[in-house]
Formats: structure tokens, C-alpha cells, sequence
């Protein structure tokens, strides 16, 4: 069997400003990282003729999207040969799995790919606000409906912060894992984003700050929640005999992982330690003879601190129920520990730029280009992730 | 009226009026495969064990464990009840079958994995919502 996303590599990448409460045009802010990424590659926007993104364009939801697929087809006049925006994909990175599928079968050449987010604007001035009560909290007849909110909202569990505290409160039941222990994958983001001009918050944080701060759904506390940001991230996809020449070493797409084998629901998947990312992983392992040892960075979506550790048992860097000794002291997960973690700082601490943030960073550290955050050793392979609950895929990554 | 917290409501169609309605007889209902007896849930027209298309509500007897739960704090919505229990029940019946749910009943603090439950019902308008309490009390 040829792995036909092989054919595929990532030639450039891009990103807007990342900020809080920017209070800029969500379309502006993707373009700016769209013309980023082509420029990357050195490309042009004539080069480009296809389009993927998540979740396209939806309603609803403020800020969960900076622009569907239509916006940024017409803003930039492009002549498309293929394109598609979804959120019923494996995760954010779905989209840029469908972009390999596409170049390798040859229905375009140059994809652009991009995830945009204005959520702190959108939440004006006031907290982070709960999936889909605003109607109903708003004494209006909004009811819930849907596989995802009919059998959450009514039980007042608004967030996803609920949904995925469920999971790790299962995870410490059965293997011990504690709140010490989860804390070293925020703690970790925010060493590391203490190097990253772009994070949002760089300020130590120390295992005491952590455990003091306010809990949100055990055993979650505010730290273990990513924080809501403005940005958008693109990345280009091309085939791989049309990327020679170009600007930049291309990143070569080993293998993806989109499998989803379980059942798609918070509340009904069968192990409730791990999640879909299980079988992403799984997937992933299947299509490659690289092992979790070549891996050299790990980019793990940590919407919620949990996330980032099922995907690192998931992935086999430690085993299934290892995760917390794994962390422990946070050595391990360092930037010159066994396996680098959420270099940038994460969506803890950089932002939550919603999955597209791991696979640029994972590209920045490939070209080498990290800076005071660059980890050791010329790296060659890196994992890029992203998802929690029945959302995950993922993409593992080579330099020649 | 005025114990109770605010919830969102789901709404009713006639493919999950059994479940949302039940409680107005107390009874947890679920659509149940005629042939092969599996509980289906959230519900569907086709038995996922077996695809038979003879399915129909059937009351389980609202016994339930707890496979786990989470203290929410935060107050998403404003209640006087914070923290209040967020919990994952599997029913007696059919340990696969799973409900989303609240604990009520005792303090959040006593809530464990592995707790017995069982249900009771919350009317908020036409829907009975099925929360858990503990099984001893």
C-alpha cells in the first residue's frame, strides 16, 4: 500500500497577530496570515488552486471562526481547482489531511490551509462564555438539539471544560494521576512560552501559583483551560515534485492520523481515559515505520492541559496510564528533556489559535527557526496534534 | 420553582419524547431493540447491535453507577449552587449505555466513582430532566 499522503509536504507557513481582544476584522487578520504563508513558500497567490480549512463557515458560536472558505476564495481572486471547509473532520488538522489527499491525487497542487479565530473579541468585555446557553441564559425559548448539546446542555454542563474534566477525573481515578502531575503540561507551555515573543502570557508560573489558582471543573483550575485569543495561522500544502525550488526545505507529510473507530460523543466513547485521539494515533503508527522514539518535538493540542497528556499516551510516548508519572517534574516534556513538548507554550500559554498553532510551530522548529526556543540537535521529525473528545487527528512530520 | 437552577432545554421531538417525558410517569425510559433487547441511546430508528427497525421506548429501573463526575465552579450561567456535580451514570441494564447527568442529593463532596445512584426527575416546563441521587439515600 502506497501512503499517499506522502506525496504531500508543507512549503510555507504564516501567521497574523495573535492577540487579546484585537478587535480587528476577522477577515483581515486571515488574509494577513494567508499572504504570510504563500509569501513563505515563495509562492504567489496564482500559484494557489485549492482551499481547506476548519470548520468553514458556520453561524453562531462568535469568534469560532475568522472566515469560511467563499470569504477568502473572492477577497484573494483565486482560480480554485478544489476546496473544502468542514468541522465533520478529524479535527482542526483534518482539514490539512484533506489538503494531502488532494495534492496527492492530483485535484490541486498548492493548498492553502488556515484556521482563524476571533474568540476574545467576541466575548467583548465579559468572561468565556458557555457553549450554546446565551439564548436560554438569556430567558429566551432557545432550546438544546443535536447529538452534542441535546444530552449536555440540560445537565448544565455548558463548556467543554466540563466535557473534558469528566475524562480526566476518570484518567486520576484509574491510574492515580493527580492535579501535581497534570500541572507540568501548563507549567511546561509556560517556561516555554517565556521564549515566544508571540505567547500570550510569558510570566513564571510555579506549581504553587498553579495549585492556588481558582478551579473551574475539577480537577481543572483556571491554568489547565487554554486562553481565548485572536489569530489566524496558514500553512501551504503542496505536492511534492511542484515544491522543488521553492524557498524552503519542504516538510515532508509521513503519515496522518484521522481515524475515529470509537463512537463520536463526549459521553458515550468506550474508554473514558483517552478519546478519538486514541485512534488517530493509532492510525498514525499504522502508516509509518518511524516509532514514537525518532519522534525529536511534540506539538500536542492542549485545549485543556488533559488533552496534551492522553495524546502522549496515545501516541506512545509513555504508556496507556503513564502519562502522569511520565510528566512528573517535568523534565521529560522539556525543551531538552526525552520529548519536547508545546514549544511555543502551547494554547495554555500562547493562545488558543485552535490546533493550527501546534502544526506552525511544528514547522518552526523542522526549519530550525525557533530562536531561544529551539530545541537541541537539528531535529528531523516532529508530531503535530490536535482535538479532544471525538475530535483529534494528527500529522507526523520529516525533514529531509 | 425557585430550587431549581436554570437549564437550557432540550427540545422535544417524537423520536426523544420518551426519554424526556418519561419522568412524568417516573419512569427512565430508552428506545430498546425488540429482537435482540439492547437499550439504544441518544436514540436511533436502526438497533446499532443488530439494525433491526422494531425498536421502542422501554423503562429501565433507574439504578445507575457513577463512572465519573466534575465539581463545576464556574459559573457559566449565574446559580446559587455552585459547585454543583456534573457526572457520567451507566445504567444498570446495560453498562454501555451512558447518561450525561447531574448528582443531586448529597453534598458534591461526597460524590465518588463507583457510587450507586438512582434516578429522579427535575420538571422544568413540558420536560423531566433525569438527574441521580444516591442509591443509600
Amino acid at each position: 500500500m502506497e501512503v499517499l499522503e506522502r506525496r504531500a509536504v508543507i512549503t510555507g507557513i504564516g501567521q497574523s497577530d495573535i492577540g487579546r481582544r484585537l478587535g480587528r476584522d476577522p477577515l483581515g487578520l486571515t488574509l494577513d496570515a494567508c499572504l504570510a504563508a504563500i509569501d513563505d513558500a515563495g509562492l504567489t497567490r496564482k500559484d494557489i488552486d485549492g482551499i481547506a480549512t476548519y470548520p468553514g463557515a458556520m453561524g453562531g458560536a462568535p469568534g469560532f471562526t475568522g472566515a469560511g472558505v467563499a470569504e477568502v476564495h473572492d477577497a484573494l481572486r483565486l482560480e480554485l481547482d478544489w476546496f473544502c471547509g468542514s468541522m465533520e473532520t478529524s479535527g482542526q488538522l483534518g482539514s490539512v489531511a484533506n489538503a494531502c489527499l488532494a495534492v496527492a491525487c492530483g485535484l490541486a497542487t498548492h493548498v492553502l490551509c488556515f484556521r482563524s479565530v476571533w474568540e476574545s473579541t467576541a466575548q467583548g468585555k465579559g468572561g468565556r462564555p458557555p457553549i450554546g446557553a446565551g439564548g436560554g441564559a438569556a430567558g429566551g425559548k432557545f432550546r438544546a438539539s443535536g447529538p452534542m448539546m441535546e444530552f449536555t446542555l440540560p445537565f448544565r454542563a455548558y463548556s467543554a471544560a466540563n466535557w473534558v474534566a469528566l475524562f480526566a477525573q476518570r484518567h486520576f481515578h484509574e491510574f492515580g494521576t493527580t492535579r501535581e502531575q497534570l500541572a507540568q503540561i501548563a507549567l511546561t507551555a509556560r517556561i516555554n512560552a517565556a521564549d515566544n515573543p508571540r505567547a500570550i502570557y510569558r510570566d513564571p508560573m510555579s506549581l504553587d501559583d498553579y495549585l492556588a489558582a481558582r478551579l473551574i471543573s475539577t480537577p481543572f483550575c483556571l491554568f489547565d483551560c487554554d486562553v481565548p485569543v485572536d489569530g489566524a495561522t496558514a500553512v501551504i500544502v503542496s505536492r511534492d515534485e511542484a515544491a522543488t525550488g521553492l524557498r524552503r526545505p519542504p516538510i515532508r507529510v509521513e503519515a496522518v492520523g484521522t481515524a475515529l473507530r470509537g463512537r463520536p460523543s463526549w459521553d458515550q466513547f468506550d474508554d473514558l481515559t483517552t478519546m478519538a485521539l486514541r485512534d488517530a494515533s493509532a492510525m498514525l503508527w499504522e502508516r509509518t515505520d518511524l516509532r514514537p522514539g525518532d519522534v525529536a518535538v511534540a506539538e500536542l493540542y492542549d485545549g485543556f492541559s488533559f488533552i496534551a497528556l492522553a495524546w502522549l499516551e496515545a501516541l506512545g510516548f509513555c504508556g496507556r496510564g503513564e502519562g502522569g508519572p511520565f510528566i512528573e517534574g517535568g523534565k521529560r516534556i522539556a525543551r531538552d528533556g526525552e520529548i519536547p513538548l508545546n514549544t511555543h507554550g502551547g494554547q495554555l500559554s500562547a493562545g488558543r489559535l485552535h490546533g493550527y498553532g501546534f502544526l506552525h510551530e511544528a514547522c518552526v522548529q523542522l526549519w530550525g527557526e525557533g530562536g531561544a526556543r529551539q530545541v537541541p540537535g537539528d531535529p528531523r521529525v516532529a508530531v503535530a496534534a490536535a482535538g479532544g473528545g471525538p475530535l483529534a487527528g494528527c500529522l507526523l512530520l520529516t525533514r529531509a | 420553582m425557585s430550587d431549581k437552577p436554570f437549564r437550557v432545554l432540550p427540545r422535544v421531538t417524537p423520536q426523544n419524547e420518551h426519554f424526556w417525558r418519561g419522568g412524568a410517569e417516573g419512569e427512565l425510559r430508552f428506545l430498546r431493540c425488540q429482537p435482540c433487547g439492547s437499550y439504544i441511546h441518544p436514540p436511533t430508528p436502526v438497533c446499532p447491535a443488530c439494525l433491526s427497525r422494531d425498536v421502542a421506548p422501554s423503562a429501565v429501573s433507574g439504578r445507575a453507577t457513577v463512572v465519573t463526575f466534575t465539581l463545576n465552579h464556574q459559573p457559566w450561567v449565574p446559580s446559587p449552587d455552585h459547585p454543583y456535580v456534573i457526572a457520567i451514570v451507566e445504567i444498570e441494564e446495560q453498562p454501555d449505555v451512558r447518561l450525561m447527568t447531574n448528582i443531586v442529593g448529597c453534598p458534591p463532596e461526597a460524590v465518588r466513582i463507583g457510587m450507586p445512584v438512582r434516578v429522579c426527575f427535575e420538571q422544568h416546563e413540558d420536560v423531566f430532566i433525569p438527574v441521580f441521587e444516591p442509591a443509600s439515600a
